[in-house]
């Protein structure tokens, strides 16, 4: 089966060899012919379309969705490309870069504030007590909350789905970095749920996520950082009285 | 390309080259102790392919069962067809308990016992008593044991304040005329821009290179920079013929599927909906070694009992466990199998099939990660300056067959041992040694080669020619003809890689010249793995002849060592002498 894909181009450099470099750093859409094998994913499309012009560039790497690397939007959408099959994607597949971050090259963004975010809610486990000879004890009740947490694979597709990241990513942390504050304040071990907290304080590290629910309905893992989002909420009221 | 004294120098104590598990282990050990590391990795850290590890880690923390370091060690021994280094595997299996403890403590989420331990589920292989019962002494975070791991490790170095150079791809070795190792060429993905790091230490911690099997469970990125590395450098790699095909890729796609599904309770049935495990391995059935089952569902097949219109695959059934066991503590093979077979586990048997997965050989080091190479004064002589530890590193523990749950422990303890060594090294070695234009000049070479304009063959064509060559010559099954075949087809195709030529020779963000320095990479790798393969005139571990079905402890029980350069083999002995208790002489191997 023939698959129509319009990919984005951008090209900083002048002598990529391709045939189409001649416009320079100007961005545009790219038609691709593509032979889709049933049960194709959108990453290995992309594959083929590399193989037709080897000057076009993405990220990807582990190729079952747990490494993170191919956050793409298809279709309007936010992906992880790998497993995302191209037959549920209707033709022609118009693929983008993830929106709202600084494009480097074709599908590659530019994720330092992303990151940035990310290590701003100091994601690892603090402990003020001395450790055991064994490991600390936590009941398997406890070690459910974290469930729905620890998996997110940091691809960014919540993120850069977010019209209050799009417009703060300086100052508002994102659904993946708070959705990894929560996992740290959920986590029965971790012993700085005060610093945590006072730490999102103020009008926009937490505050400005006005639950619009993008990052729920894109997030390739099926992970909830809205719902994160409201428990910390719900912990600092909590806290305050 | 810049010439090499116009290029920029950064300086470190300590450079890692690999952000999986071993690398940042050893970053956590040495930026814990203030030592100015850098860590270079060719992709985002979490991204490494630590991430993928599913079922576990061993350690014998006797959680679930009765265990102890001991029956651990002995089953490695066992698992590795006798061909492990004793001194190394007891360093691993003691340390293996202090090492997932620190992991807990530094936040990694494991799965719980209803006494709030640490879960652990049977693995293969795995005994208590030196034989007796099954052990259960894989520690997992349901099956997502290396993601929980690696984020973790991240995390903490995040904490420590460890310098990372993201997207950053290394070249090359650099030694000076002494050969002691002085740093590496690498080159900054989005600029396109070269580098030079000078460090008093080097660690090669850049992981597998499944990449040169065409089914594979491995990421893109796995592709042997380091090993090849090593060998530009005059490192020998041993004990490359030793490469594990998993018993449980999803068939013609390869994803892995854990062992920790038959841990669970799964198991094997052939096309006549036959549990064929019971009669290769009365007792430990499912759970016998990797290269065991392996051979036995390729055996399956080749006999006429597969499944499916082609009977080209086996069932792995899960489906008895019930939904609940399932979905709990599988969830990642449950996603695996929705996205990419369309059916849930714990409705419908799993098509799997061996599929190419890790490699037991790598580059030859100490059970300290010192990389050791023949010299003047015996076949185990320290390169100063340079460790290697994880997937890329040879210490040996896992000898001729890996058991599962023992590459997680690897990886960890040996990048913990190389940080500990490094800080003494630096004590004792706290001056860069100079660096000099000539010692940097042959890993721009490299680089440079890759500038050339003009008509030539394209990377991807040989790359996957490569793949195809490696899976049908060098495979489950081998005999001397195929091989030999094999070797003389990888000679001509390593010949027509000096004829290749990129079309993109963009600066930006340039995929298409990374993916040709890791074809250089690749053809160097499989060319030691075919050589060792063919040399070795017996079946031991993964390596299975079929001219020479028996394993030879008289001509055999040592290690291979190839040499780049006239592609040469040598050889050094096991270490049987473990540190602190009686050797474990070999024994035939029944499961």
């Amino acid at each position: 089966m023939s698959v129509t894909i319009s990919v984005y181009r951008y090209q900083p450099d002048s002598d990529t060899g391709s045939s189409l470099a001649a416009s320079g750093a100007k961005p545009y859409m790219q038609t691709f012919e593509i032979e889709a094998a049933p049960g194709m994913m959108l990453r290995e499309a992309l594959l083929a379309i590399k193989e037709q012009d080897e000057t076009f560039a993405f990220r990807h790497s582990c190729g079952e969705g747990v490494c993170g690397s191919d956050g793409v939007n298809a279709n309007g959408t936010n992906c992880l490309a790998c497993i995302t099959p191209v037959a549920d994607l209707k033709q022609p597949i118009q693929v983008r870069p993830l929106p709202g971050r600084p494009v480097i090259r074709d599908l590659v963004v530019d994720m330092t504030q992303f990151y940035e975010q990310y290590r701003a809610v100091e994601p690892y486990l603090i402990r003020k007590d001395p450790l055991p000879e064994q490991e600390v004890r936590q009941s398997p009740e406890d070690r459910e909350k974290l469930d729905g947490l620890y998996e997110c694979i940091l691809c960014g597709c919540c993120s850069t789905a977010c019209p209050s990241f799009w417009w703060n990513p300086d100052k508002f942390h994102g659904p993946a970095a708070l959705l990894q504050s929560w996992r740290f304040l959920a986590d029965s071990r971790d012993q700085a749920t005060e610093e945590r907290l006072d730490a999102l304080e103020g009008p926009y590290k937490l505050f400005r996520c006005h639950s619009i629910m993008n990052c729920v309905e894109v997030c390739p893992k099926g992970l909830n950082p809205t719902k994160a989002i409201g428990q910390i909420k719900e912990l600092m009221l909590e806290q305050s009285v | 390309m810049p010439a090499a004294h116009s290029l920029p120098h950064r300086h470190f104590d300590a450079l890692i080259i690999g952000a999986g598990g071993a690398g940042l282990n050893a970053a956590l050990r040495l930026a814990a102790a203030n030592l100015r590391v850098a860590v270079v990795s060719k992709v985002f850290p979490t991204r490494s392919h630590t991430v993928a590890a599913q079922g576990g880690v061993n350690a014998a923390l006797a959680n679930a069962l009765p265990d102890n370091w001991h029956w651990h060690m002995f089953d490695t021994v066992k698992g590795s067809d006798y061909l492990g280094d004793q001194d190394a595997i007891e360093t691993m299996c003691r340390e293996a308990i202090p090492t997932v403890y620190e992991l807990e403590h530094a936040g990694v989420p494991f799965s719980r016992l209803d006494n709030g331990k640490i879960y652990q589920r049977a693995f293969g292989g795995q005994s208590q008593n030196f034989g007796g019962e099954q052990a259960a002494r894989t520690c997992a975070a349901a099956d997502r044991t290396g993601h929980a791991i690696l984020h973790t490790l991240y995390q903490q170095n995040l904490r420590a304040k460890t310098h990372f150079f993201d997207e950053y791809f290394a070249v090359d070795l650099i030694r000076d005329d002494e050969g002691v190792a002085i740093g590496a060429l690498v080159l900054d993905i989005e600029s396109g821009e070269p580098l030079i790091i000078e460090a008093k230490t080097t660690l090669l911690a850049t992981g597998g290179y499944g990449q040169v099997f065409r089914t594979n469970t491995n990421a893109f990125i796995n592709t042997g920079d380091g090993m090849a590395m090593a060998l530009r450098a005059g490192v020998p790699l041993q004990d490359m013929e030793f490469y594990q095909f998993h018993p449980t890729g999803v068939a013609g796609k390869g994803m892995l599927i854990t062992e920790g599904a038959r841990g669970e309770g799964g198991y094997l049935v052939n096309g006549e909906g036959e549990r064929f495990m019971e009669r290769y391995a009365p007792k430990a059935r499912d759970l016998a070694s990797r290269d065991m089952v392996s051979r036995s569902i390729v055996t399956e097949i080749r006999e006429g009992r597969g499944c499916g219109p082609n009977k080209d695959y086996v069932l792995l059934k899960v489906d008895h466990l019930g939904a609940d066991v399932v979905h709990h503590r599988l969830p990642g093979i449950t996603d695996i199998c929705r996205v990419f077979l369309g059916i849930d586990p714990a409705k419908e048997p799993i098509p799997v099939f061996p599929t190419a997965h890790y490699a037991m050989g790598g580059i030859p080091t100490d059970r300290h990660a010192r990389v050791v190479a023949p010299a003047r004064h015996g076949p185990e002589e320290v390169v100063p300056g340079l460790y290697a530890a994880g997937e890329c590193a040879c210490v040996s523990v896992h000898g001729a067959n890996r058991l599962g749950g023992n590459s997680l422990l690897d990886i960890l303890v040996f990048g913990r041992a190389a940080g500990t060594d490094i800080l003494s090294y630096v004590a004792e070695h706290p001056n860069h040694r100079p660096m000099r234009d000539a010692h940097i000049e042959p890993a721009i070479a490299r680089l440079a080669r890759w500038e050339r304009q003009g008509e030539g063959e394209r990377v991807a064509d040989v790359k996957a020619e490569l793949r195809r060559l490696m899976e049908d010559h060098c495979g489950v099954f081998r005999d001397q003809p195929t091989m030999a075949e094999g070797v003389e087809k990888l000679k001509a195709l390593r010949e027509r890689v000096e004829g290749v030529r990129l079309r993109d020779h963009s600066q930006t963000f340039n995929t298409a010249r990374i993916e040709a320095l890791e074809l250089d990479n690749l053809v160097d790798v499989g060319m030691a793995t075919m050589m060792s393969a063919l040399h070795r005139d017996e079946s031991r571990g993964a390596h299975s002849r079929v001219d020479f079905p028996e394993r030879d402890d008289e001509r055999w029980m040592k290690h291979s060592l190839y040499l780049r350069e006239g592609d040469r083999m040598d050889y050094k002995p096991v270490r049987t002498k473990p540190l602190t208790v009686e050797s474990f002489p070999p024994k035939p191997r029944v499961y």
